[in-house]
């Protein structure tokens, strides 16, 4: 089966640079899959996981603060931060959460708030990603 | 003269202070070889991003406000400085042209405000009654992205609340390992970027929703990865400037070592020769 190279680069290095036959991820609008031989696409994605499927086995890769950017051969998604399922640091992730839900039981200012929702967010979807680890 | 003795603890307290330069060189230079490799692992990031942005500026439609250049009210600089001395010019060097291009620059102070990165930069600012926006210190020796990203997206919202209506960067650019220069590079708005490279490219995107919706996202994070560029850049002059400044630090010591050496066995000499003129003297008083 043909496959597309896809790499996940981030500020502090890259992160995954493989061959896979299917890249699925969330983007604003939506999921999307990717396979090889895509139209040239660029988009936004939400901060969750990129599955990418090769040989029956399912990569996952936790990512916030990326887009993607697709051509027929080749995939990359460039995020502010991003790790495999099996580099996250659960404990981190889980003191994060309750961090973050302390901080919105407290309801300080709004701009406090968004940022505590943010990253809630994040860490919720860096546990779910861990819970793929295999 | 100084006595024997006292030249003698000279020498110690010089080879005291050799050891701890010493050592700080090492350290920095190590310090140093990581911080290239930092910067080399963004060099990757950078490149994809710019070359996205690129493309989608190229493809001529799509506006943002971070696109355009508007008249400028007040320009916001983003200073970026160690935390600590013991870098030779490193500091000095950036404050001196940041405040030189101020004076030059601006009558007012509401026409200008300061984002300082480091210590250095905020003590002087602050000292100089310039007005201060923001400031972070403490920054690691290597840092990650989650460390700047903060201040970086604050400044970039400066911009888009037309708080400020142009972002500079002043940083040290690190040329080698001996020489780092001064660099002021204006980052809002992003205006060269529809120029060469967009061009050339073969493929055109499709967007998803649209281009607008995609600037929206993507220009805050190419200007804080700009940023984060600029900060990774810095980080490996001050190591760079650090390990020069304590290497001419130990130069220094040696030559003094060397100096007081010869002073002291001199001294050394001059005692013996004293004492045995001394005897001599002595005996030839006692045969007479």
């Amino acid at each position: 089966m043909s496959t597309v190279t896809t790499s996940i680069v981030t500020p502090d290095g890259p992160v995954l640079e493989e061959d896979y036959e299917m890249v699925s991820c969330t983007a604003e609008n939506g999921e999307l899959g990717i396979l090889p031989g895509h139209i040239p696409l660029v988009a936004p994605l939400k901060v969750s996981s990129v599955r990418l499927q090769i040989q029956g086995r399912t990569d996952y890769v936790s990512v916030s603060g990326g887009f993607l950017e697709v051509r027929p051969d080749r995939v990359t998604i460039l995020a502010q931060s991003a790790e495999r399922a099996s580099d996250i640091d659960v404990d981190r992730a889980e003191q994060a959460k309750q961090r973050a839900e302390k901080r919105l039981q407290d309801k300080q200012a709004n701009l406090d708030q968004i940022r505590a929702e943010q990253a809630l967010n994040r860490a919720i979807n860096r546990l779910d990603v861990a819970s793929h680890a295999r | 003269m100084a006595s024997l003795r006292d030249i003698q603890s000279k020498i110690n307290s010089t080879k005291k202070t050799k050891q701890i330069t010493k050592a700080m060189q090492m350290v920095s230079a190590s310090k140093l070889t990581r911080a290239e490799q930092n910067a080399k692992a963004f060099v990757p990031y950078s490149e994809k991003m710019q070359e996205v942005v690129v493309q989608i500026a190229a493809s001529g439609d799509a506006t943002h406000p971070m696109l355009q250049t508007r008249a400028v009210k007040k320009t916001g600089y983003l200073v970026i400085t160690a935390d600590r001395g013991l870098a030779g010019g490193y500091n000095n060097n950036v404050i001196r042209e940041v405040y030189r291009t101020i004076q030059h620059q601006h009558t007012d102070a509401d026409e200008y405000t300061v984002i300082a990165a480091g210590r250095f930069g905020r003590d002087f600012f602050k000292k100089n009654n310039l007005p201060i926006a923001k400031e972070i210190i403490g920054l690691p020796d290597q840092p990650d992205f989650s460390d700047i990203k903060q201040i970086a997206s604050e400044a970039v919202e400066m911009f888009l609340e037309e708080e400020i209506d142009e972002l500079v960067l002043f940083y040290n650019h690190f040329n080698s390992a001996i020489s780092q220069e001064v660099t002021s590079q204006k980052l809002l708005p992003l205006t060269d970027l529809s120029s060469e490279k967009g061009r050339s490219v073969q493929s055109m995107y499709e967007f998803e929703p649209d281009a607008e919706e995609i600037l929206k996202v993507l220009l805050p994070q190419y200007a804080e990865s700009l940023i984060y560029g600029a900060l990774l850049d810095a980080k490996a002059s001050e190591h760079a400037a650090r390990m020069t400044a304590m290497r001419s630090a130990t130069d220094n010591a040696n030559e003094r070592i060397d100096d007081l050496t010869l002073t002291y066995n001199r001294a050394r000499q001059a005692a013996i020769t004293q004492e045995i003129s001394e005897i001599v003297s002595g005996a030839a008083a006692q045969q007479s």
